[in-house]
């Protein structure tokens, strides 16, 4: 695993860069920890308090450890009228979690995002960057079902 | 510089889009195995393939178009290659099985141009779209790019290349409207040495992504845009913030600006003058706000985003206190164009406040969604059925809703208003960035007003109470309505808050929170009557108000239901008719979607069973 010193030097630990820099943390870790938290407060010299206030401000940032998949399902005004709403009550159904939260088997993290701007495909799922267009309530479930199967044949 | 010259050597061109939305429909596949298989033929001489930028008719992906000709392959799949290869580029036969066709009993239409979607789009923005490699600066200026960027530098003076943006009459296409020309001569004139330039990347409005697929298509305009920009303002850096949402369209715009300093037209001593520039991109992380410009500006100072109030506005008091230019993707690719051919030539497309183009995004329940560029002044008739194919599955139009959040829905009966935009303030709508999310009987109005205003809370940023709680109060008597408790008094208080919220917010994000509420109780007050009083959803939409119902006269007995409902509501036998318990019953839906259409059994009522 990389030192966070990497990532910082990476960006000549400007603190104007902190965005850039939280991005590239999580993108190493997964998720932001604490104590690596702690480092970038002490090394670009900002209060961590300041850190903290960024994490939890932006959506993008995580706190928490995140699952070994990330599934993301989009509900923007195309996918929502399409039938997003009952497309993530499955996976939350499926999933035993709410948006934001990983199941306990630390397979699947679920996120929903505003829009990524790929309506056509209404309604979107992602799971760890791969695009799952026109979905229903049944072509997640089986969906889900194929990464479980894939995860018990390794 | 030109030493490759696109399309000289090679007979065909084949021009595969790799926008996010083919990609998604995995066309870089079809591109690899299209080289394979052109190789195989021993084609690879004469046949060249090509990734594009979005073509904008995403829902036809993965397009593949074969150049000189024109033609127009939709929805390839990877079995389909070896027969197009064979077929087309070896034979010389266009296949017809592959083209698009506008019904099913018309024929297909082999040329991209005749097709409907594309014949009545005017592009300027969009012109390079689909037509060159967006990570090669050689093709944009084998195009005719840079030249705008070097007649502003070498011949024109910084006040008229402003003079020349004000005749030309361009608005931001961000939403408010304000005259470019004149934002740009306003930080021209403030005082300060240094001076930054913004390009707003963070395209929030859910259901719009024309500044995605301009960043993606044609870097390169944008880069050379604020070029040209930062010469007449006298800016020595800029900035393009986009958001994380778009990884592609970052990868490529910083490709882009990698290229264009290897080729000098970045960097210092631009083209040999005295002129400096140069770009970063910063990405969002995650915030609608972010849109907001003096938001934008605090995240790009690696603060958190939270809008401040104006004046002083950025043009004085920008980026580190300096004067600041923040213009949307889309205004700064539209300058090039209006540099090389002129201000009049812009002012003659368009509306009388409203010139040039501007690109929509068409999607929700239309058949031909996709990106589209067409003139100020078009109606919104012509967007829909002209382009748009009308709406699929036979259905009835309902409104079209136009400016995102921030703005509000037109219904059937202003379906003939020409669209810019005044009139769609004055319709109680907005321009907005362009998104056009169209809905049909099958959607519910309360519903998406109540979508809009639960979104809308949960970006507000919390710094001032007339969004942060107003918005709170809004969203909770949307729920109450659409979960069948509504109360009598619930429509006018929704109305009165709505413009108190307006009112007395700090930023353009409050301030336009409540269009969507106001605007559908405007035209849809009916709809919201039949939520609160006679407890029905009339499009079947909120689940509170509905119960899914099999018909015993078309219940074929298959159980295919009986297995997947989750909760176990469905009981019946192989070859007899199948009940659901409404008790038990969670309305997920599964049931209607699994049910062969040979059946088309399940249905959805409203008011609920009891």
């Amino acid at each position: 695993m990389t030192n966070p010193e990497k990532i910082l030097k990476r960006y000549n630990l400007s603190r104007e860069h902190i965005i850039q820099i939280l991005h590239d943390i999580q993108q190493e870790y997964n998720y932001l920890p604490k104590d690596v938290l702690g480092q970038v407060a002490r090394r670009l010299k900002i209060p961590l308090s300041r850190i903290y206030s960024m994490a939890t401000f932006y959506a993008a940032f995580s706190l928490q450890p995140r699952g070994r998949h990330l599934c993301t399902v989009c509900m923007g005004t195309a996918c929502h009228v399409r039938g997003a709403p009952n497309v993530v009550g499955r996976l939350e159904e499926r999933l035993k979690v709410r948006p934001g939260e990983t199941t306990e088997d630390s397979m699947f993290t679920l996120e929903t995002v505003n829009c990524l701007g790929a309506c056509a495909l209404a309604p979107i799922v992602v799971i760890d960057g791969e695009y799952f267009g026109q979905t229903t309530v049944d072509k997640v479930d089986r969906l889900v079902d194929k990464y479980y199967e894939k995860e018990t044949a390794q | 510089m030109k030493k490759k010259q696109p399309s000289r050597s090679f007979r065909l061109d084949i021009l595969v889009c790799a926008g996010t939305g083919c990609v998604a429909s995995r066309s870089f596949e079809v591109k690899e195995e299209l080289q394979k298989e052109i190789a195989r033929r021993g084609l690879h001489g004469e046949v060249r393939v090509i990734a594009t930028g979005c073509q904008g008719f995403c829902e036809r992906g993965p397009i593949v178009i074969v150049q000189p000709d024109g033609v127009f392959y939709q929805r390839i799949a990877m079995k389909d290659i070896p027969f197009l290869v064979e077929e087309h580029l070896l034979k010389g036969r266009p296949v017809q099985r592959f083209m698009y066709v506008p019904k099913p009993e018309e024929p297909p239409v082999p040329k991209m141009m005749d097709i409907g979607f594309f014949r009545h789009q005017q592009l300027i923005v969009l012109r390079n779209r689909g037509r060159l490699d967006p990570e090669n600066i050689e093709e944009y200026i084998g195009f005719g790019g840079y030249r705008a960027f070097e007649k502003a530098l070498t011949e024109m003076p910084s006040q008229g290349i402003i003079d020349m943006v004000k005749t030309s009459g361009l608005r931001g296409r961000g939403g408010a409207g304000f005259l470019t020309g004149l934002k740009w001569e306003l930080c021209r004139k403030s005082k300060g040495k240094v001076k930054y330039i913004v390009c707003n990347g963070d395209e929030g409005d859910p259901g719009a992504f024309m500044d995605r697929s301009v960043l993606e298509a044609d870097p390169h305009a944008v880069i050379e845009g604020m070029a040209i920009g930062a010469k007449a303002i006298g800016a020595g850096k800029g900035f393009i913030y986009v958001r994380k949402e778009y990884p592609l369209a970052v990868k490529r715009v910083e490709k882009a600006i990698r290229q264009a300093h290897k080729y000098g037209l970045l960097g210092e001593h631009i083209l040999g003058t005295k002129f400096d520039f140069s770009l970063e991109v910063v990405q969002g992380a995650g915030a609608f706000v972010c849109g907001e410009e003096t938001a934008l500006m605090a995240a790009i100072e690696g603060r958190v985003g939270r809008p401040r109030t104006r004046p002083p506005y950025p043009v004085e008091s920008g980026l580190w206190g300096r004067p600041t230019n923040i213009n949307n993707v889309e205004t700064w690719a539209n300058i090039p164009q209006i540099v090389l051919k002129g201000a009049e030539w812009f002012a003659s497309i368009g509306t009388k406040n409203s010139k040039g183009t501007k690109i929509f995004s068409l999607v929700g329940k239309i058949n031909n969604t996709g990106l589209v560029e067409v003139p100020m002044g078009i109606t919104v008739r012509e967007i829909i059925y002209d382009i748009g194919g009308g709406i699929p599955g036979n259905k009835e139009f309902k409104a079209v809703q136009t400016g995102g959040p921030s703005g509000g829905c037109i219904p059937k009966s202003l379906l003939d208003l020409p669209i810019d935009y005044e009139s769609l303030t004055e319709a109680g709508s907005m321009m907005g960035s362009g998104g056009m999310i169209v809905l049909d009987e099958e959607t519910c109005m309360v519903d998406v007003a109540r979508y809009f205003l639960n979104f809308t809370q949960g970006e507000s940023c919390g710094k001032c109470p007339p969004c942060r709680l107003g918005t709170k109060q809004m969203v909770e008597v949307l729920n109450r309505i659409t979960e069948g408790n509504g109360q009598e008094t619930d429509i006018e208080f929704l109305e009165d808050i709505g413009r108190k919220i307006k009112q007395s917010s700090l930023c353009g994000l409050g301030q336009t929170a409540p269009n969507p509420v106001l605007a559908t109780t405007r035209y849809f007050r009916l709809e919201f009557e039949a939520h609160i009083r006679e407890k029905t959803c009339p499009a079947a939409v909120c689940k509170a108000l509905i119960s899914y119902y099999i018909d015993p006269e078309k219940c074929g007995g298959c159980v295919v239901c009986v297995r997947k409902c989750p909760s176990e509501a469905i009981t019946g036998e192989p070859r007899k008719v199948h009940v659901i318990d409404q008790a038990k019953c969670i309305k997920c839906g599964i049931c209607l979607t699994i049910c062969p259409s040979k059946f088309d059994a399940v249905k959805k009522l409203s008011p609920v069973i009891k």
